[in-house]
């Protein structure tokens, strides 16, 4: 994580920015998806160990329920999203427009409910980053996982590569009206990707 | 390592490992693709958990946490029992873990992580000479692993299923 020690207060306010602009987009995207308010916490930008980006989300033993993608392109990175089990529940009963409380558990068609919805996010995410870069970012398809939060994380930071003691994450909380629909966002990129970034905005590193 | 009281549960983060005497009981949680070693003196009732993240840390330039691998965590855990009043040659081990938590499409995701994990855990132990007794690897559930150092006692928590024992 060499480059990510050169980061300064600036970089990390810019990268808010970012977060913040992908994210209201995806927000948009999310609400227009569920015909719901959807509000956005402000995002944060954070060097965090695995044990402090699993207590942003809840114990290590919850259920959740996590999206996958790698991103291709100019910003090499890993984009997650995380709900908590009754989140995921009230996503696929609103997404197939059946009464709350339907669904009592995920199977194949909830998965893909949940899959297609981090694939609308990160699209969204991804242009608005990309209108504003002028950067080409390609996210691959969707992985899936739904069980314990420390097992689902572990891993997936582990499969994209991520094993340093601390990483980069820009994270925001997207929560419907009611909040019966809670989820978390992970952006954390590879070595390098981030100097490609600040340099579309005339920063350098 | 400070003193716990007695039948608190000792928490193993990741990428760490604990020693203990009994009674105490070694708590890690939420095991995906890492892999839980549990290794225990039966006759001084001593006994370590470790959880690993990788198999091999002759891959990595930087290695800054010996616990993050199967190669180094192990020897390491294995010298700390000793010193805590172990028999390195009585140690005898349980596993948990190496799963593979997502299933998709992506060719890049890399999947097989937790079946590394496993054979290589089971690899060094062999080299060492420690002998398996109890294993619960692979599949495609999280596992939490909780060892007694009273009795070597592991008990495994997933969700949706009953406890286990090994």
């Amino acid at each position: 994580m060499s480059d990510h020690q050169l980061l300064t207060e600036t970089h990390m306010d810019v990268l808010r920015e970012i977060g913040n602009i992908g994210l209201g987009n995806a927000a948009t995207a999310l609400a227009t998806m569920v015909n719901k308010k959807i509000d956005m916490a402000v995002p944060q930008s954070k060097f965090l160990a695995m044990d402090e980006v699993m207590e942003i989300v809840g114990g290590s033993e919850e259920v959740v329920s996590c999206v996958s993608l790698r991103l291709e392109g100019d910003v090499p990175g890993q984009i997650l999203f995380l709900f908590n089990l009754n989140s995921t529940l009230s996503l696929v009963d609103t997404l197939l427009g059946v009464e709350h409380g339907t669904t009592k558990e995920l199977d194949e068609m909830g998965e893909s409910v949940v899959k297609e919805i981090g694939n609308v996010l990160t699209g969204s995410f991804l242009s608005a980053i990309g209108t504003l870069t002028g950067l080409n970012m390609i996210p691959t398809v969707p992985m899936f996982a739904t069980d314990m939060l420390g097992a689902v994380l572990s891993t997936s930071l582990v499969a994209g590569g991520y094993v340093e003691e601390h990483i980069l994450t820009i994270e925001t909380l997207l929560m419907e009206d009611h909040q019966q629909i809670k989820g978390h966002f992970f952006l954390i990129t590879k070595e390098g990707a981030l100097e490609t970034l600040f340099g579309s905005l005339g920063l350098t590193l | 390592m400070a003193l716990a009281k007695v039948n608190e549960e000792i928490q193993v983060g990741i990428a760490d490992y604990k020693v203990a005497n009994s009674p105490h009981r070694l708590i890690t949680l939420g095991l995906g693709s890492c892999v839980g070693v549990a290794l225990y003196d039966s006759a001084a009732k001593v006994g370590g958990l470790l959880h690993i993240m990788l198999p091999d840390s002759t891959q990595f330039n930087n290695v800054t946490k010996p616990a993050k691998f199967a190669d180094t965590g192990i020897p390491l855990m294995i010298d700390h029992i000793k010193r805590q009043g172990g028999n390195p040659h009585r140690l005898t081990a349980k596993l948990a873990g190496g799963a593979q938590m997502f299933s998709g499409l992506d060719e890049k995701f890399v999947l097989n992580i937790g079946q590394r994990n496993a054979a290589m855990v089971r690899e060094i132990l062999q080299k060492i000479g420690i002998r398996v007794l109890a294993e619960e690897l692979g599949g495609n559930r999280g596992r939490t692993m909780i060892f007694d150092t009273a009795n070597g006692q592991v008990t495994i928590r997933t969700i949706g299923s009953p406890l286990k024992v090994i």
